[in-house]
Parts: structure tokens; C-alpha cells; sequence
């Protein structure tokens, strides 16, 4: 779509009506870098200051709803947790997931919920959606200390578990979490400026998808029918390899994470070109 | 700095009329459903008519704008509700894209159509600087540079660590018009938000505007006030409906935007048959012009104008006397000038044939704001005949250059007083600071 003129013009800008879609403004996602970095620093600070307990409260939900799940799947329905204490092993799969959902739900309202400053200033608008998976990073940090917290605990109480080296994997897990969060949120904010419907999916989905990833149950339990769905899910790697990681117990091989980074990365890219699509007249049917 | 900096080519944006969609996901198939086998739309208002035509209903919020802005140049763009000004902004700043056309900028364009965009009630005012600031596109290095002129620009130095939500409406505003006024970028395309804050604060902002264009860079200002684009453009471009009407020095396009506008008309002719008469004088026609003779409809606060007034006598030695009456916008009448205010007003008898009466009102004499002109042509007396009166025939607008040598000076905002006559004033130093007066005697 470049405009040709006899005269070489030396435009810095120039509006096209359509843009290409190869064209992603990613050099202008980089300049925009410090908004990003505010946007992160709103999200924790602002949050900080509503509330009483502040971040206490991100140890609250994770532990609480660990807890649920020891009783109501650890002791009631007494699946199978590979031999773990069923407490770690959910909490584990907790940690992990919490942080996946988190940046699907809060990307995924990117346009709609911040429609109010997108009609009146003009910036890469995958800043937002960017920063809210970052900004999710801090909420998992927190989780994750309270998860090793507990890990601490259960060694020490003689517990039989090890932390192996895959727990250098854990920056690519978090990349793919937040890879795959950013890229489905942003699939789905994009559909949301036309079919608001889908926001009410959203939740209900995310809900799905944890029962067809092994968050409540071991890989090895998964037999027959439904197994391919649990094994074409990219986060099942993302879940088994952390708790391979820091309590040394899983059946799948950790090489399916390169699947997971496979999936992540094309999911990522459809998700940036419907986005750009989208984000040049949003502005009209929002 | 005359390069071109700005163009704009064929640009048309158009928006599609009713509901573009049903909202849902599953209202849209149950639509597109029903339309396949030919039945009527489910989401179809009862008793609204089915016109079948909602593919083609789309409103052209702009169509064909052509116009380029040269380096350093402040141009206004005007026009009345709905004529494409806010959509030409959302282009320009990239909220939303054309439909069609291109629009070429070279340099930093920053859009400030809100101030205060993305500002967080629950942080500080120190806090709320540096998130806005990232948000029209500074750096982080680029605020704290800027950061404490931009807070004594804003005047909250005291409250700056308090959270915004405690400001007042006034304080919440002039920080974020801080930010706004420091942002420097190479072109800046700006809307009404001079509308806000108080007189003091007003004439800062268009203080700190003029600099702006001062310092080589280039201005896109859209307002309804009129003062103030005459005040800060060189240029003007006037919309209405999505198109261009006119484009040009600021002067003459306001002179337009007010014929259109506010449907003002500086000049009436009849013909014979359809003139107001009362059998003895007939009306031929009216028009307010300037002192270059110029028929127009907008005037500069400062100089004289001209009513002038066509009509035919039809009898002889009968006495009469035609009057200019001037009312403003709320009816209320400024003055009644009858053309033969003198002792002898009573005998003034006319001939037969035509006439040219003018009455000249002074310059420096009325306020800013639309005035109506009620001609009345009365005496009579001898043949106890009915006047004629002709209410509202022409009407024309006043306003100030800002040139800064009008009553108002350089003060943009409100300015009290039913007239402004520039009066003579003598002022002179009585006693020196510190000095003592001279007494006689004693």
C-alpha cells in the first residue's frame, strides 16, 4: 500500500485506510516502551492502594481454592495425584494455571474496558494487553512464594519430593503462559468489539480449559478417549514440566514443551494480526 | 519552515447508519438465518418499516477533504455540529482510520483531545504526570526533564503527592493541561479543551497555544469559539456536512461560518411586486457593509458599519422617517436610531423617486455576539397611514481580532457589559511611591 509519487517524499506518518497486514507497528510498540513499563506500575500500584490487605490478598485466593480441591478431589473423589501430598500437588497446578487464566481474562476485555482512553489518544494499542501480562507476572511471583512456602514445609516435614533442574525452565514457562494468554485474550478482545457475547464465554471457557489441562488430576491418569485432547492442550506441558520441576514427579516427556512454544507462537501471531486488524476502526462499533 | 507538513487527500470516512449488528454473536446468525429463508428480521422494532435498504445505509461523517497545512501555521477548523470536525480529528490522531483517502504528517503529531486521558483517580498528582505523559507519547527521561516546569505551570506544587481524586475539578484540570502544554511534538492537533477552567487559566493556555505556534511548530485547533481561533490561527478551514466550504485567512472563513451558521444574511433586495409597501413609501432593499463598501455579515468589533437602506417614495410631502433597530440575540433592543433626529424632525417631508438612507454605528461601540435589524419605516401622521416594520431583515455578527488594541485587550474570556465603548481615560501619576505632597500654606 505505499503511496507512489514521482518525488521521494519523506513522510514520518502516513494514515492509510487499510493497513497491511504484515504491517504490525511493532517498531512503534518499542518506542512506546515506557508506557508499557507505567502501565505495569499503574496496574500494582494502583491495585495496592484500594485495598486493606494489599498483596495479601493474592495469597488468599490460591490457597483457598487449593484447599477446595484437597477435599472436595483430594478426599471425597480421591483421584489419583501421582503419590504427591494432594495439598502440593494442587497447589502446584494452581500456581501455574492462575497465572494462565489471569492474562487470558484480563487481556481478553483489552478494548472494551479500556474504550475511554483508546477514543482520545493514539498509542500501540498492544501496550495494554502487554502490560496487563506483565503486570500479572507480580501477582504469580507472589504465588509462586507462597507455593515454595509451602514447599519449604513439606521437605522439611520429610516429604518425599525433589526439585530438579527443570526448574530453570521456568522463565520459557512463564514466556509460554504468557504468550498463549496475550494471544488468545486478544483473539477474543478483538471478537468482543463486535459480539460482546463472547465476554460471558470467557469465563466459562477458561473453566473448560483447566479440566482438559492436568490441574486437578496427573498426565497418567488421562487414558482412552479423551487423552488427545488433554495432549493437543499447550498448557499440559506447561503444568506437568513445572511440577517435573519443583516436586520431580511426571509422566509426560518434557520435550512436548517444544510444542507448547510451537502452539504459543503461532496462536501469538494469529492473535497480533487480528488484533492489528481490528484495532484501526474499533473505534466505530465498540 | 514553509514545507508542506501536513496532507490531506481525498479523505472520506463513513459510518454505517442504525445498529451495525444485533451485539451478539447469536443475534447475528439468528439474523442472517431468517434472511436466508426469506423471513422478516427478528430484531426488527415493531412498527418499524422495513425499507430493505440496510446494506446501503452509511452516513459520510467526512467525504473528499482535501487541504495541506504548511510548517509553523495554526489553522481552525470550524464548522457546525456534525460537519466532520471530531472525525477529522480521530483520523488525524489515529484514534480511528479513513475510509478512504491519505492523510501525510512529517514529525511527532500528538492529539489532545481530552486532557488528562488515562489519568488514575487513586494516584498522585506526581504519579498521574508520568503515566499521562507516557501516554501521549513522552519518555520517562522526557517527563522528570520537563516535570517541575510542568508543575509550576499547573500551580498544585502543594497537593502534588495527594491523589487526584482529592483535587478539585479546577486543579484536576490545569495539571493535566500541564502535561498536555509540555509535550512539544512537531505537529499538535488540539479540541475544545480550552473550554475549561477558569479566565486566568483560559488566557494561559492561549498564552502557552500562541507560543507554540511562535516556536515554528504547527497547530490544528478546533473549537466553537470564535475568539479564540481568531486569536490563534493564521488559516481556517470551515466543514460542514463532511465536506470542505471553504478554506482560507481566518477572517473571511468566520465571516462564512457565520452566514451559514447562523443563517445570517447581510443583504435583502425585493422586487416590485413583492416589496413591503403601505402605498406611500415602498422598500427596495437592505444591507449592512463596511466602510470600504464591502457587503458582509461579520465584522470586526473596531470598526464602523453600515446599514444602508434602499426605498421609494411614492407620495410627496408626506412626513416619515425610516429607523434602524438593533437587538441582540435575546430580543433585547441595544438601540432605536431614526434617520431625522433632528429639531425640525417633524417637517422632514420627501419628494418622490428613490432613496438611500445609511446609518453608520460607530466602531467600538457593541459587544461580541449576533444582532438582528429591525427596520421601521413611521410618522405618517398627517394620513394616520400604518407604518411598516420589518422585523429581523438582515443580521450580522460582531467580533474581536484580538488584535489586542479593541476595549478587550488580550482578555479572551468573558467580558462583561451590554455595550464597549472605547472611552477616553486620563490618567496621570499624582505622587510618586514614597514621595510627599506639596502643600500650600502652613
Amino acid at each position: 500500500m505505499e503511496l507512489k509519487t514521482s518525488n521521494q517524499e519523506e513522510w514520518s506518518l502516513v494514515i492509510h485506510p487499510q493497513r497491511a497486514w504484515w504491517d504490525l507497528h511493532l517498531g512503534d510498540l518499542w518506542r512506546y516502551r515506557d508506557l508499557v513499563w507505567m502501565f505495569v506500575w499503574r496496574d500494582f500500584v494502583a491495585y495496592y492502594k484500594q485495598t486493606i490487605l494489599g498483596p495479601l490478598w493474592y495469597l488468599v485466593q490460591p490457597i483457598m481454592t487449593t484447599g477446595v480441591f484437597t477435599i472436595i478431589f483430594g478426599n471425597i473423589a480421591q483421584l489419583s495425584t501421582d503419590g504427591l501430598p494432594p495439598f502440593l500437588f494442587y497447589l502446584a497446578g494452581n500456581t501455574v494455571w492462575g497465572y494462565f487464566s489471569a492474562s487470558l481474562t484480563s487481556t481478553s476485555t483489552t478494548f472494551t474496558s479500556n474504550a475511554a482512553i483508546l477514543g482520545k489518544v493514539y498509542f500501540p494499542r498492544l501496550a495494554i494487553p502487554i502490560s496487563v501480562v506483565i503486570s500479572n507476572i507480580i501477582s504469580f511471583a507472589i504465588r509462586l512464594g507462597v507455593f515454595l512456602g509451602f514447599l519449604i514445609y513439606y521437605v522439611a516435614v520429610g516429604v518425599n519430593v525433589s526439585i530438579t533442574w527443570w526448574a530453570l525452565s521456568l522463565p520459557l514457562l512463564i514466556l509460554i503462559m504468557a504468550g498463549l494468554g496475550l494471544g488468545m485474550g486478544i483473539i477474543v478482545s478483538s471478537l468482543t468489539t463486535k459480539y460482546r457475547d463472547l465476554q460471558q464465554l470467557i469465563g466459562f471457557g477458561v473453566q473448560l480449559m483447566m479440566y482438559a489441562t492436568p490441574v486437578i488430576y496427573p498426565i497418567s491418569t488421562v487414558q482412552g478417549n479423551w487423552q488427545w485432547l488433554v495432549l493437543a492442550n499447550p498448557m499440559t506441558p506447561v503444568v506437568e514440566v513445572f511440577r517435573l520441576a519443583f516436586l520431580g514427579v511426571s509422566s509426560l516427556s518434557p520435550l512436548y514443551l517444544l510444542y507448547s512454544l510451537g502452539a504459543t507462537l503461532v496462536i501469538l501471531m494469529i492473535g497480533i494480526l487480528i488484533f492489528n486488524r481490528v484495532e484501526a476502526t474499533f473505534m466505530d462499533t465498540v | 519552515m514553509s514545507d508542506t507538513v501536513i496532507s490531506i487527500e481525498n479523505l472520506s470516512k463513513s459510518y454505517q447508519l442504525g445498529a451495525i449488528g444485533t451485539g451478539t454473536f447469536y443475534g447475528d446468525v439468528k439474523r442472517w438465518w431468517a434472511k436466508l429463508r426469506g423471513q422478516p428480521d427478528p430484531y426488527q422494532k415493531i412498527g418499524e418499516k422495513d425499507y430493505k435498504n440496510r446494506e446501503g445505509e452509511t452516513v459520510w461523517a467526512l467525504r473528499d477533504v482535501d487541504f495541506s497545512v504548511r510548517g509553523g501555521e495554526a489553522i481552525g477548523i470550524i464548522g457546525r455540529n456534525g460537519a466532520g470536525k471530531s472525525t477529522l480529528l480521530k483520523i488525524l490522531s489515529r484514534v480511528t482510520a479513513p475510509t478512504s483517502g491519505v492523510v501525510k504528517a512529517r514529525g511527532r503529531v500528538a492529539s489532545l483531545l481530552e486532557v488528562g486521558t488515562g489519568f488514575h483517580s487513586e494516584l498522585t498528582g506526581r504519579e498521574n504526570v508520568f503515566l499521562n505523559g507516557a501516554i501521549m507519547g513522552m519518555s520517562h527521561a522526557e517527563v522528570r526533564r520537563k516535570f517541575d516546569e510542568i508543575v509550576d505551570f499547573s500551580g498544585v506544587e502543594k497537593f502534588i503527592d495527594t491523589p487526584v481524586k482529592r483535587y478539585s475539578s479546577g486543579m484536576y484540570v490545569r495539571l493535566a493541561f500541564a502535561v498536555a502544554a509540555h509535550l512539544e511534538p512537531e505537529i499538535l492537533v488540539v479540541d475544545e479543551v480550552l473550554a475549561v477552567g477558569d479566565a486566568e487559566f483560559q488566557k494561559k493556555c492561549l498564552g502557552k497555544m500562541g507560543e507554540v505556534t511562535q516556536g515554528g511548530r504547527t497547530v490544528l485547533f478546533v473549537s466553537h469559539n470564535m475568539t479564540a481561533i481568531s486569536a490563534l490561527c493564521d488559516r481556517a478551514l470551515l466543514l460542514d456536512r463532511g465536506r470542505t466550504v471553504a478554506q482560507g485567512e481566518v477572517e473571511s472563513i468566520l465571516s462564512t461560518y457565520f452566514q451559514m451558521a447562523l443563517q445570517i444574511r447581510p443583504e435583502v433586495r425585493w422586487t416590485e411586486n413583492t416589496a413591503p409597501t403601505n402605498g406611500i413609501v415602498r422598500f427596495a432593499g437592505i444591507r449592512a457593509h463596511d466602510q470600504q463598501d464591502e457587503t458582509k455579515s461579520a465584522f470586526d468589533i473596531r470598526h464602523p458599519i453600515a446599514i444602508e437602506l434602499d426605498y421609494e417614495v411614492l407620495q410627496p410631502d408626506i412626513w416619515f422617517t425610516p429607523s434602524v433597530i438593533l437587538k441582540d440575540m435575546n430580543n433585547v433592543v441595544i438601540f432605536n436610531s431614526p434617520a431625522d433626529a433632528h429639531p425640525n424632525w417633524d417637517n422632514a417631508k420627501k419628494e418622490t423617486g428613490t432613496y438611500h438612507s445609511t446609518c453608520w454605528i460607530p466602531g467600538n461601540l457593541l459587544v461580541e455576539g449576533t444582532y438582528s435589524v429591525r427596520v421601521v419605516f413611521w410618522g405618517f401622521s398627517r394620513l394616520s397611514q400604518k407604518g411598516i416594520a420589518m422585523d429581523d431583515v438582515i443580521s450580522l455578527n460582531i467580533f474581536d481580532s484580538m488584535e489586542g488594541d479593541s476595549v478587550r485587550g488580550k482578555i479572551t474570556g468573558a467580558f462583561s457589559g451590554v455595550v464597549r465603548p472605547k472611552l477616553e481615560w486620563i490618567s496621570e501619576q499624582v505622587k510618586p511611591a514614597g514621595g510627599r505632597i506639596e502643600k500650600n500654606g502652613t
